[in-house]
């Protein structure tokens, strides 16, 4: 079976990247600050500290540490939060269901403007809409997401007053335990709009030009004119023909564009106070909360190592010329 | 009255270097299931004729000027969406390389039946019970298994093939063949040329083959059209054209033949290359390539003169069709 020597592949590959990620995660954490200093108040004495650290295992040579805590890891323990108490991946758990509402968000508005938009600057280079669209994708993409954000919530929130400027709101919907969402009740899709604006207008610009410049190569191919030959109707050719062949590296970059935003929710989180994974991470480097530091690299790595296996995946369901799964010939 | 019927055919591209004309009012007409050839060297505009027919030339060429009556209408004059039911239905277009042609994230099945139901209206089952019979007519094995198959499954002879089976859908009028062998295999040109040949006879279908071969040209043509640099310079029978040529160009392609050679020996070939669009020289566009060239060929455009039937564009034509010529 195909797909399960490739699943395999992809595991091995997968552990590897992991253990890559874990070594860097871990071995930054000696730079991050002292995380005595926020645990403990100013009164303890420098013995008293020092006594602690030794418990912590501070004080082990790095290996020794390391060696500890890959142990722990691989029995999917992360460590204990310095600030919550609680074990790591529990408090990443906890803040993870936000982080996904917006990402989805994003991912939507991006696909519902991108694709339509993209597509029509290939067909009508030379209309206004297009000229205006790559003209508007060049400020885009140079103005970074803090400023947009702050610019939709004094307009939106401020001065129209139309849409809430922070947090999730209290309607969440519960559809699984320990998992929330905001897209059931119309006032958690409000308090979803302007974060996920902000989020999506940075990979907005890259989107459209990315499906504007692969649609408009698709257009010179010999078999877009052969399809024209043939007498079919300009939707069929533009939409299945051209649109089909244009998705291809599209879906290529957008897997590993998901996982880049799920990095860029950072700043959009901490400007919408967000309660997500990227709040939480700027929170967590502020009180030198090093294991849930090192957790959250680890399980955004692993983020990525997923989402482009399953990117290749969905590739050769649109692709007939790469088979991972068994080909009926 | 011919099936099609090319007058003055003018095709300009504009460019930022002025406006390149790549066809200079080309005439030609094809009757009722007769096969012509159009033939010329890369850059003579044979392509750019064939895709003129369906108005399809790639943007910003554009036609400037004449007319191409086609069962009694002028395709230069139709609307757009008329246009799109003459192609694929009335006139069927064959591509020169399979490999390209077919769209590769499509089953042949998908972009068979698609090119039926654009033009009729008719239901899935009736559209591939047709494409079934096309596939068969092309001599494609176990045809239902091939309407499930993606191009990059067929070997390149087995794609011109379904190309074929698609182009027969519809019982074309008129079929545009532009270099339909030059991408294949040697081995595999003569079978496809052949079946071909057949199909077009069986069907009564007419034919535009366009290719620089001669020898395939006077194996499947009745009639030869020669470009060069954009204009017709030779035109009449094929058998006529092949066996005694007159226009010097015509000549050098013939003698360029390898058959015509002694083994061994170095193919002939015509000195010089076609001119590109932006330096085709004065008078007579042949002059600086010509072995007979003289002083008047480079004053002025020489006109299609017409040896009953069989007209040549050389100020020389007489002589040089009487064999007078030094």
């Amino acid at each position: 079976m195909a797909i399960v020597a490739f699943l395999i592949k992809r595991l091995l590959q997968a552990v590897l990247v992991m253990f890559v990620i874990s070594l860097i995660g871990f071995s930054i954490q000696d730079n991050l600050g002292d995380p005595l200093r926020e645990l403990v108040g100013q009164a303890v004495s420098e013995a008293e500290r020092e006594a602690l650290r030794d418990r912590m295992g501070l004080n082990d040579p790095f290996l020794e540490q390391y060696w500890r805590f890959l142990g722990n890891a691989v029995q999917g323990d992360l460590g204990v939060s310095y600030h919550f108490k609680r074990p790591a991946l529990d408090v990443i758990a906890d803040k993870f269901p936000a982080t996904v509402d917006l990402v989805i968000g994003a991912a939507i508005i991006i696909v519902l403007v991108s694709v339509p938009l993209g597509c029509w600057c290939a067909i009508q280079p030379r209309s206004w809409l297009s000229q205006a669209a790559m003209g508007a994708s060049i400020v885009g993409i140079s103005i970074p997401v803090f400023l947009t954000a702050i610019f939709l919530i004094y307009l939106f929130s401020v001065n129209l007053g139309w849409l809430p400027s922070f947090g999730r709101g209290e309607s969440l919907v519960e559809i699984v335990p320990g998992w929330k969402t905001g897209f059931l009740t119309g006032e958690g899709i409000s308090h979803l709009v302007l974060p996920s604006i902000a989020l999506s207008s940075i990979f907005l610009p890259l989107f459209i030009r990315l499906i504007r410049s692969e649609m408009m190569e698709v257009l010179e191919q010999d078999y877009i004119r052969y399809a024209w030959a043939k007498g079919l109707a300009p939707r069929r050719v533009w939409f299945l023909h051209a649109f089909k062949n244009t998705l291809l590296p599209v879906i290529t970059v957008g897997g590993v564009q998901i996982g880049l935003m799920l990095a860029y929710t950072i700043l959009t989180e901490t400007v919408f106070q967000w309660p997500g994974l990227g709040f939480m991470f700027i929170e967590a480097v502020t009180r030198v909360d090093t294991p849930l530091i090192i957790a959250y690299i680890i399980v955004v790595g692993l983020i990525f190592v997923v989402t482009n296996t399953v990117v290749d995946l969905i590739y050769t369901l649109v692709n007939p010329t790469v088979r991972l799964v068994g080909a009926p010939s | 009255m011919p099936l099609l019927d090319v007058r003055d055919l003018r095709v300009e591209f504009p460019t930022r270097q002025g406006v390149l004309t790549a066809l200079h009012d080309v005439d030609f007409t094809v009757d009722r299931g007769e096969r012509l050839g159009i033939v010329g060297e890369s850059g003579a505009g044979k392509s750019v004729a064939a895709f003129a027919i369906l108005n399809l030339i790639g943007r910003p060429g554009r036609i400037a000027g004449g007319s191409i009556l086609f069962e009694g209408q002028d395709l230069t004059r139709l609307s757009t969406h008329q246009m799109r039911r003459v192609r694929g239905d009335r006139i069927s277009m064959i591509f020169q390389d399979p490999m390209m042609t077919l769209n590769p994230v499509l089953t042949i099945g998908t972009q068979m039946v698609e090119t039926l139901k654009a033009h009729r209206r008719i239901g899935d089952a009736e559209a591939r019970r047709i494409a079934i019979t096309r596939l068969g007519e092309v001599k494609i094995p176990s045809p239902e298994k091939r309407l499930e198959s993606y191009p990059h499954e067929l070997s390149g002879g087995m794609r011109q093939r379904v190309v074929i089976a698609i182009a027969l859908l519809t019982e074309p009028a008129l079929i545009i063949a532009d270099e339909p062998t030059t991408a294949l295999d040697v081995t595999i040109q003569a079978e496809i040329m052949s079946l071909m040949l057949d199909l077009c006879k069986t069907h009564g279908v007419g034919l535009i083959l366009i290719t620089h071969d001669l020898a395939v040209v006077s194996q499947v043509t009745q009639r030869v059209v020669v470009l060069y640099a954009g204009r017709v310079v030779e035109t009449g029978e094929t058998a006529r054209v092949v066996q005694d040529p007159v226009h010097p160009y015509t000549r050098g392609l013939l003698a360029a033949l390898p058959g015509e050679g002694t083994p061994g020996a170095r193919l002939n070939q015509i000195r010089g290359s076609m001119p590109p669009l932006t330096a085709v020289p004065e008078g007579c566009p042949f002059n600086p390539r010509c072995d007979f060239v003289e002083d008047r060929c480079r004053d002025a455009l020489p006109a299609l003169e017409d040896l009953d039937g069989h007209r040549v564009r050389c100020v020389r034509a007489r002589d040089l069709a009487s064999g007078v010529a030094a």
